[in-house]
């Protein structure tokens, strides 16, 4: 047997060697039970999410569907064979805390896999230790287009849409429903996401509808909840649309006081991420407002691929906590969907046996997951390809809040940055003609 | 002269705002000058009992409408339920905590106030969850009041409009009244100016410590159940309100009521202005005049400089 001086033993020398090489890998960044390709006991899954502070409305209901999932699949078996343990971080103290956290995920807990995280920042913090630590991660809710668009990663990919074609679909929906609007205001939110949704929104209208006049761009705080001062500027211009892609605390604080002073009488608004306080806000949104749901998400969707899964989803996340599921738990299903179907893939591709870190990475790219309202394909570069669906409120007798009618669903391709491209030059391409090949609106059926 | 008067109106419109966000912040930041003025005690748990109060009086409201209350009664729930808040929790921190705290070093004091911020924060996760909560029956039963603008009418809410304004006025009048020429308030004042003196004379300062904490725990839950009918209560909204509301308190002077006033209305209005002609500075538009006062007065614009102790 070569390397050893005698049959069965090591030589000193040996020993050192192989204890130096033993130890020198413990010491690897992002050492993982992977490497090796074992089938792990369990299959620890770190997810990032929102669970103090004002974001909390959002991330909460996130975290309660990853836990609905992850009891789903074990009582199926889990994946694979292999039973699937949350480990849940909280976002809410901001960037550095993630970052300490991502790396205690991988380097204490063991983390498989990671799903990181909501806030734009974090994602960006996070795509590049997914890379250092070789761990797979899946950016199941943050969205910032800037992530695959300024950078290439091996191990990171996102498993929805991002910014750019959730905000030219809201912009591409107003100018097929009021083409004639001569101004606009806007109301966001003080913080990246705010700023950027605001940017992406006012060069594809300035693409496909030059010369509307901005009345006025107002960014209150993040967290705001008072926007009298805001409400009482905007009533006072008269713009034809007021814009808002606001989401949480602020935005249902937004609506309400928009609705108790009377704004959405006289102006009509767009806001793209609305689905997720519908539900919240009641009837105090009136009918006749554009509303998107950040990819198709919608638990009356018009026309999902499994009109079955959707009902399964929808009436599982209503019996246990007593609310549909709003857009952060579709993006949530997503990820445990790619998650799902990335390791089968994988563990296929070998014939049963278990991937290695990079072995499971390299079966996100390309890979196409069923969404609980259609499928998602991650791109080569990493991006997931999600449709749009954006509609207008409507008062039904059956719901004790706003629901969509005159839905598009937008093709992700036709809304999404080709590979290789920025948002903000391939916006500037866009043509005007593009808002007459917009599919067909539909109806809400009750 | 068509300019000037559309201006002038604006300026109208913004001074309105200016008021109604003014008071809100004066009835928490009032509160909390109060209770630093006794106990000398910087406490960041006051955005809690601000969160707290908030939830506590929708939880109310929203409990006597289930029980089919008509919407008038939502006024004086929100004062009840503040009173409440006050009178259970204050007595409780002040006695448990915050005495136990008196003699210590500032930096401690606000070390153990903040960790008590955090467990309120949980705590009210615990009890009201991550979903936003509204209690907005006083603000519908009161209905909007159209203001002239020019040949247009903007729509204000009654509530924002005469109520918030009404009661931190009526706050500051009884809170000078009763601090000037009532023996409650006068033994107050004691304190606030010199404890071992008031001690001295008579006065059972730990009495009037724990008068004067629950006063202002009860001050801040009345600024959050007055803002409840106008915002979505969601965790959070206590750390946003204790931030704003030291800039008012150091903009006054540590310890002043009027000045916590003047302060409130300086900031409302700065703000409410900020919107109106900047609004990219809307945000830093408190802190910047926070600044730009203690660059002229270090000690606030009522505060008073003490002299050193040997």
């Amino acid at each position: 047997m070569a390397g050893t001086g005698r049959a069965g033993m090591l030589t000193r020398r040996e020993a050192l060697v192989g204890a130096g090489a033993a130890g020198a890998s413990l010491m690897l960044p992002g050492g993982s039970p992977f490497a090796q390709g074992a089938k792990p006991a369990e299959l620890k899954v770190g997810i990032a999410t929102y669970l103090s502070g004002p974001a909390s409305v959002f991330g909460v209901p996130g975290r309660q569907t990853a836990e609905m999932l992850f009891d789903e699949i074990n009582a199926a078996g889990g994946i694979a064979g292999v039973k699937v343990r949350p480990i849940f971080v909280d976002e809410g103290p901001g960037v550095d805390h993630v970052v300490g956290e991502y790396r205690r995920l991988v380097q204490s807990e063991g983390v498989h896999l990671i799903f990181a995280a909501i806030s734009s920042a974090d994602c960006i913090a996070c795509a590049p230790l997914a890379d250092e630590l070789k761990r797979p991660t899946l950016l199941w809710d943050c969205g910032t287009q800037r992530i695959f668009e300024d950078n290439r990663y091996s191990y990171a990919f996102r498993t929805q849409a991002n910014a750019t074609p959730e905000i030219l679909a809201a912009l591409l929906y107003l100018l097929k429903v009021k083409p004639d609007f001569k101004s606009i205001a806007v109301i966001n939110q003080d913080y990246a996401w705010g700023r950027d949704s605001w940017d992406i929104f006012r060069t594809a209208m300035n693409t496909l509808k030059p010369g509307v006049k901005v009345s006025a761009e107002l960014f209150p705080r993040f967290g705001a909840t008072d926007f009298s001062t805001e409400i009482t500027r905007v009533l006072a211009l008269r713009p034809d649309v007021v814009l808002s892609t606001s989401w949480g605390g602020d935005l249902d604080a937004l609506i309400r006081q928009a609705s108790d002073r009377k704004l959405f009488e006289r102006s009509a608004f767009v806001m793209p991420l609305a689905e997720s306080s519908l539900q919240r806000v009641g009837k105090a949104l009136p009918a006749g407002h554009i509303v998107g749901a950040r990819g198709d998400h919608w638990f009356l969707h018009p026309s999902p691929a499994d009109p079955e899964r959707l009902k399964r989803f929808s009436d599982s996340y209503r019996a246990k906590y007593n609310a549909w599921p709003i857009y952060p738990c579709f993006h949530m299903a997503q990820a445990v969907s790619a998650m799902r179907a990335g390791i089968e893939k994988a563990v296929a591709a070998k014939n049963g046996g278990w991937p290695t870190d990079a072995e499971l990475a390299a079966a996100f790219k390309g890979l196409e997951f069923p969404s609980p309202t259609a499928s998602v394909r991650i791109r080569e570069d990493g991006q997931g390809l999600e449709n749009q669906l954006i509609g207008t409120t409507l008062h039904s007798d059956k719901y004790p809040f706003p629901v969509l009618t005159d839905m598009i669903v937008f093709p992700a391709e036709s809304v999404t940055t080709p590979v290789g491209q920025k948002s903000a030059d391939w916006l500037k391409t866009l043509t005007p003609d593009m808002v007459g090949k917009l599919p067909q609106a539909q109806a809400f059926k009750s | 002269m068509p300019w000037l008067s559309e201006n002038g109106i604006l300026v109208g419109l913004a001074l309105l705002d200016g008021l109604s966000y003014a008071a809100a912040v004066f009835m928490v930041a009032v509160g909390l000058n109060l209770v630093f003025g006794v106990l000398r005690v910087l406490n960041v748990a006051h955005g809690s009992l601000y969160a707290i109060g908030g939830y506590a009086a929708a939880s109310l409201g929203l409990f006597a409408a289930s029980l089919g209350a008509p919407p008038w009664l939502g006024l004086p729930i929100l004062l009840a339920a503040s009173v409440l808040v006050g009178v259970v929790l204050g007595p409780v921190i002040e006695r448990l905590l915050l005495r136990r705290m008196q003699d210590r070093e500032p930096v401690l004091q606000l070390l153990v106030t903040f960790a008590l911020f955090m467990i309120l924060e949980d705590l009210q996760k615990l009890v009201w969850g991550v979903q936003p909560v509204v209690f907005d029956a006083p603000l519908k039963w009161l209905g909007t009041v159209d203001v002239p603008f020019g040949q247009d009418v903007i729509p204000f809410t009654a509530y924002q409009l005469y109520v918030l304004p009404g009661v931190a006025l009526a706050t500051l009048a009884i809170l000078a009244y009763v601090l000037r020429y009532t023996l409650t308030g006068r033994m107050v004042v004691a304190v606030t100016v010199d404890r071992e003196a008031a001690r001295a004379m008579g006065i059972d300062a730990a009495k009037v410590t724990m008068l004067t904490f629950t006063v202002g725990a009860a001050l801040a839950a009345l600024g959050g159940a007055l803002a409840a009918p106008t915002v979505s209560l969601v965790p959070g909204v206590g750390a946003s309100t204790i931030v704003l509301s030291f800039a008012v308190v150091a903009t006054a002077g540590l310890g002043q009521i009027e000045g916590a006033a003047l302060a409130a209305l300086l900031i409302g209005l700065g703000r409410s202005f900020a919107v109106y002609v900047a609004p990219e500075f809307e945000v830093v538009v408190p802190y910047a005049i926070m600044v730009a006062v203690l660059l002229f007065r270090p000690q606030g614009l009522f505060g008073v400089a003490e002299t050193r102790r040997i």
